[in-house]
């Protein structure tokens, strides 16, 4: 097999995951069981979307519901424990095509023959004036991060599905009102979750509406609505505008290389975690535009590191052949296959 | 070995606004998960660069007026103090290539 963990990184290694979260590190669970060694490129943003969330009361196992920074501080030391070797770096580029993959992080060029990609998804935000330029100054895609500077006063959470409902009964911990705008008249979210939202006092809802400005100088003052069915147009006075709109896939490292959808999700087989790229697997968020729960990501994942030593198995033989064929050279060919 | 040192409202004058050396507060909370994501790189930054910058932590909840006093609306936020005075302000969790990159200039 190949190295150990103190292994020169132009060593081929069987395994390299890229990306953390639930399914980057139950893949490396797996792998490290599985005697894989596999090198988890974290990212510095490591753990995930749970990092930003509060309590995960839906992980199966947790009764009374675990913080999902915690969660991830678990799967990561289980990772850990099994000898996963993680390091907290971004991948700046990787050429996924052959039979040995590089990863090129932090100025080190490592080798590897199956690659799981596990890149999650990054919040998308709305894209309309005024958004960039007050970021951190009232407009947050992190309720938990950012709720506490908005203490007594009036916010907004946008979009209308889970994290939204979740955003918007969180903040009201905090804020004396929260306004949830979406731009449709029915919610993508979840029954509870949008009742919870519905029976709190402190929220209120607009709905086919569109923000389509944030107005402030130096920070938040309100946001500029649209509605959707008469095109008439008002303002909200809020002083945060937290954005709860969904998430891109981060497909963009491996773009042009393993196949995506229109969308940029990875593609990959029907029953399986195989992407158009032999020995490359795709997991979690990255894939999943269906589910994208903390434990659908686990198993996917779970399911990568399996892919991926199966294959790494079938493929075995025919890389001793290789290697064979590569020592006695071409004369000799014939006894190496 | 040098190590992030923590402030408070109590010590931030002496110890940020008084230092010789470029000063970079992070503002952070327990409840902050891209705080924990930051923590490391900023150690690691502390213990690689500590003859040239301090690195210091202000816990946001137990000291509440010098992060009212410089409007920090999101966490983590980094503050970086020179001579006495806020030269850079970076906000959100960032790779420690970016990091170093922001404080090229004291590096």
């Amino acid at each position: 097999m190949t190295d150990s963990s103190t292994a020169d990184p132009g060593d081929v290694r069987d395994v390299i995951v890229i990306g953390s979260g639930p399914s980057g590190y139950t893949a490396a669970v797996y792998a490290a069981r599985a005697q894989l060694k596999p090198l988890v490129f974290e990212g510095t943003q490591f753990g995930g979307a749970l990092m930003t969330t509060t309590e995960v009361e839906n992980f199966p196992g947790f009764r009374d519901g675990i913080m999902g920074p915690d969660l991830m501080g678990e799967m990561r030391e289980q990772a850990k424990r099994f000898g996963a070797e993680l390091r907290a770096e971004d991948v700046e580029s990787v050429d996924l095509s052959g039979e040995v993959k590089t990863v090129f992080a932090n100025g080190v060029t490592y080798r590897s023959r199956a690659v799981i990609l596990s890149m999650g998804a990054a919040p998308r935000y709305l894209d309309v004036p005024g958004e960039q330029a007050l970021l951190g100054r009232g407009v947050s895609s992190c309720a938990t991060c950012d709720g506490f500077f908005f203490r007594d006063q009036d916010i907004a959470v946008v979009g209308g599905g889970d994290s939204a409902m979740e955003e918007a009964t969180f903040l009201t911990r905090f804020a004396r009102s929260v306004t949830l705008v979406h731009r449709r008249e029915e919610f993508r979210s979840s029954r509870i979750m949008l009742e919870r939202a519905q029976a709190n006092d402190k929220i209120r809802f607009i709905t086919n509406a569109e923000v389509i400005a944030v107005l402030g100088e130096g920070s938040v003052s309100g946001l500029r609505l649209r509605d959707s069915t008469t095109g008439n147009e008002s303002t909200l006075d809020v002083t945060a505008m937290f954005v709860a709109v969904g998430h891109d896939p981060r497909s963009a490292l491996v773009s042009g290389q393993v196949d995506t959808d229109d969308a940029g999700y990875v593609l990959v087989s029907a029953h399986g975690t195989a992407t158009s790229l032999d020995g490359v697997f795709a997991a979690g968020d990255l894939v999943d535009h269906t589910y994208r729960q903390a434990i659908t990501a686990a198993g996917t994942g779970c399911s990568a590191a399996i892919d991926a030593e199966r294959w790494l198995a079938e493929h075995a033989i025919d890389r001793h052949a290789e290697i064979a064929s590569e020592f006695v050279g071409g004369g000799y060919g014939a006894y190496a296959s | 070995m040098t190590k992030p040192i923590t402030v408070t409202d109590a010590t931030f004058a002496a110890e940020v606004l008084g230092s010789s050396k470029p000063v970079l507060v992070d503002f952070w909370a327990t409840w902050c998960g891209p705080c924990k994501m930051v923590a490391p790189v900023l150690e690691e930054i502390a213990n690689e660069h500590g003859e040239k910058i301090t690195i210091a932590k202000m816990d946001i909840d137990a000291n509440p007026s010098i992060p009212r006093d410089y409007q920090i609306l999101s966490i983590p936020t980094m503050i970086l103090f020179q001579d006495g005075k806020p030269v850079k302000q970076i906000v959100g969790a960032k790779p420690k290539a970016a990091l170093l990159a922001d404080l090229a200039d004291v590096l």
